[in-house]
């Protein structure tokens, strides 16, 4: 039997390309989520005719349904009506699609936190309703959704966890894999933890130094 | 005769179905300090807040320099330029220093030389004894101060008649005399055109040409000031000045 520390030494190698693909995927999802966040999040403050329609309905589809699911339509469903991707885009494309609107009621949030006294002064110096957006509204607003944002970035990177159920070999996928290779869960399961943690962690405090910083800067009118 | 800068005819407003104004009559002459006064909840704030579009009314026609308001905002966008407005809680904007609040309007509404502009404002914070206060936040300002940028802001786009919505009503009561002393230098040096509504029954005296006396929505008076605060012409007006004790 060896000792537990050379079963974790051993695996690190694996562990690591498990942690390098999370840190990607999150990347890349918490990325495109900030950017259908924001175009929906526009489109509803705008009140743009259709459009703003569908964002609300997948709005709701979107935070209604779990990822799991989300994953499992992707994965194999579409396929059977010949739309197939790669596990790694469909994993992506699920976690977009799930913080996309997640990310969007967080600008949305912001937007509407913006006092309606702060808009009738704006509208009182003649301000034009794109003017009120840029010069008022939008930077307000940014400030106030950040703490929901950081909680969303928080969310998501946690989400990816179950991108192991398409076989996707990221850190949580690469533990199970080597609990079932090995039956050392104790071992795997502990250097799992520490995964999340090293990205989690530094993250979280960073983001909360961030909050602050925002919360100086805009407040206290 | 001097000409009318503001008529209102037969304004009616309903928040839902609860009817708040009540044929509202009022004409303001070029020059004229109008001070509308009235219980709590009698609609002066509503009337103001009509008066440059911020408040729909259903019924009724606002007539502004000889031309009838469609109420549309695009054109009250342009309408506003030429009211100014302050308001009870000053609403600076927190992410723009002092002297960019007052800016946004003179550059990005109107279009001024933008250095031009500057100059102005810089002399405008100087007649409020703000001068160095150009570039800081709002937030690092006293009510009193923000009020006065409030009240610049408003001044940097050349209106032509100026509204205050209980301007003083959130101050420190040191605070409040500095304001006063500023609207009534617009009044007696500039000769604004403006509508103050106030809950300060000295200041109204001492700055208003007449009294617009409003209760439930209704006009019951419209009195030159000197009368109105010896001898108004209804009951009413007279048990309010009565419980008012200055």
């Amino acid at each position: 039997m060896s000792s537990s520390w050379n079963i974790i030494q051993q695996s690190l190698p694996m562990f690591e390309k498990g942690f390098v693909l999370t840190l990607w995927l999150s990347f890349v999802g918490i990325i495109g989520s900030i950017i259908v966040g924001l175009i929906c999040s526009l489109v509803q403050y705008f009140k743009v005719p259709v459009l703003h329609q569908i964002a609300s309905i997948y709005i709701e589809i979107s935070r209604n349904t779990p990822l799991l699911i989300q994953l499992f339509f992707l994965y194999y469903a579409f396929p059977v009506i010949g739309i197939k991707f790669g596990a790694q885009l469909c994993g992506i494309i699920g976690l977009i699609f799930l913080g996309g609107s997640y990310m969007a009621e967080g600008f949305t949030g912001g937007f509407n936190g913006v006092t309606k006294s702060q808009v009738e002064s704006g509208k009182a110096i003649g301000l034009s309703r794109w003017q009120l957006a840029k010069y008022v509204v939008f930077p307000q607003g940014f400030s106030l959704s950040v703490p929901a944002m950081a909680a969303n970035v928080i969310f998501l990177i946690k989400e990816t966890s179950i991108f192991t159920v398409i076989a996707i070999p990221e850190l949580t996928n690469t533990a199970l894999d080597l609990i079932g290779m090995y039956y050392r869960s104790n071992e795997y399961l502990f250097v799992l933890v520490v995964g999340y943690a090293i990205i989690l962690i530094p993250l979280s405090i960073i983001l909360t130094l961030l909050e602050k910083r925002v919360r100086y800067g805009s407040f206290g009118n | 005769m001097a000409d009318k800068v503001l008529e209102v005819e037969h304004l009616e407003k309903y928040y839902q179905k609860k009817h708040v104004l009540f044929d509202i009559n009022l004409s303001i002459q070029q020059g004229e300090v109008v001070t509308l006064l009235g219980p709590s909840g009698s609609g002066k704030s509503t009337l103001i807040r009509c008066l440059n579009g911020l408040e729909e009314y259903q019924k009724g026609t606002i007539i502004f320099e000889g031309k009838k308001i469609v109420p549309t905002e695009k054109n009250w966008q342009q309408i506003r330029q030429k009211i100014g407005m302050v308001f009870q809680s000053y609403d600076l904007f927190p992410n723009l220093t002092v002297i960019d609040n007052i800016l946004l309007g003179p550059i990005k509404v109107q279009k001024q030389d933008k250095s031009a502009a500057r100059v102005e404002a810089k002399k405008l914070l100087k007649s409020v004894d703000l001068e160095d206060y150009a570039d800081v936040y709002p937030r690092e300002l006293s009510g009193g101060q923000k009020q006065r940028v409030a009240i610049v802001r408003a001044l940097a786009l050349h209106p032509d008649f100026m509204l205050f919505d209980e301007v003083t009503a959130s101050l420190d009561p040191e605070m409040v005399r500095g304001i006063l002393n500023i609207i009534k230098g617009l009044a007696n040096m500039d000769n604004m055109t403006m509508i103050v509504v106030t809950h300060e029954m000295n200041f109204a005296q001492e700055i208003a040409d007449r009294v617009v006396f409003l209760e439930n929505g209704h006009i019951l008076e419209q009195t030159p000031a000197k009368q109105f605060f010896s001898k108004p012409k209804t009951d009413r007006a007279q048990a309010f000045l009565d419980s008012m004790d200055f």
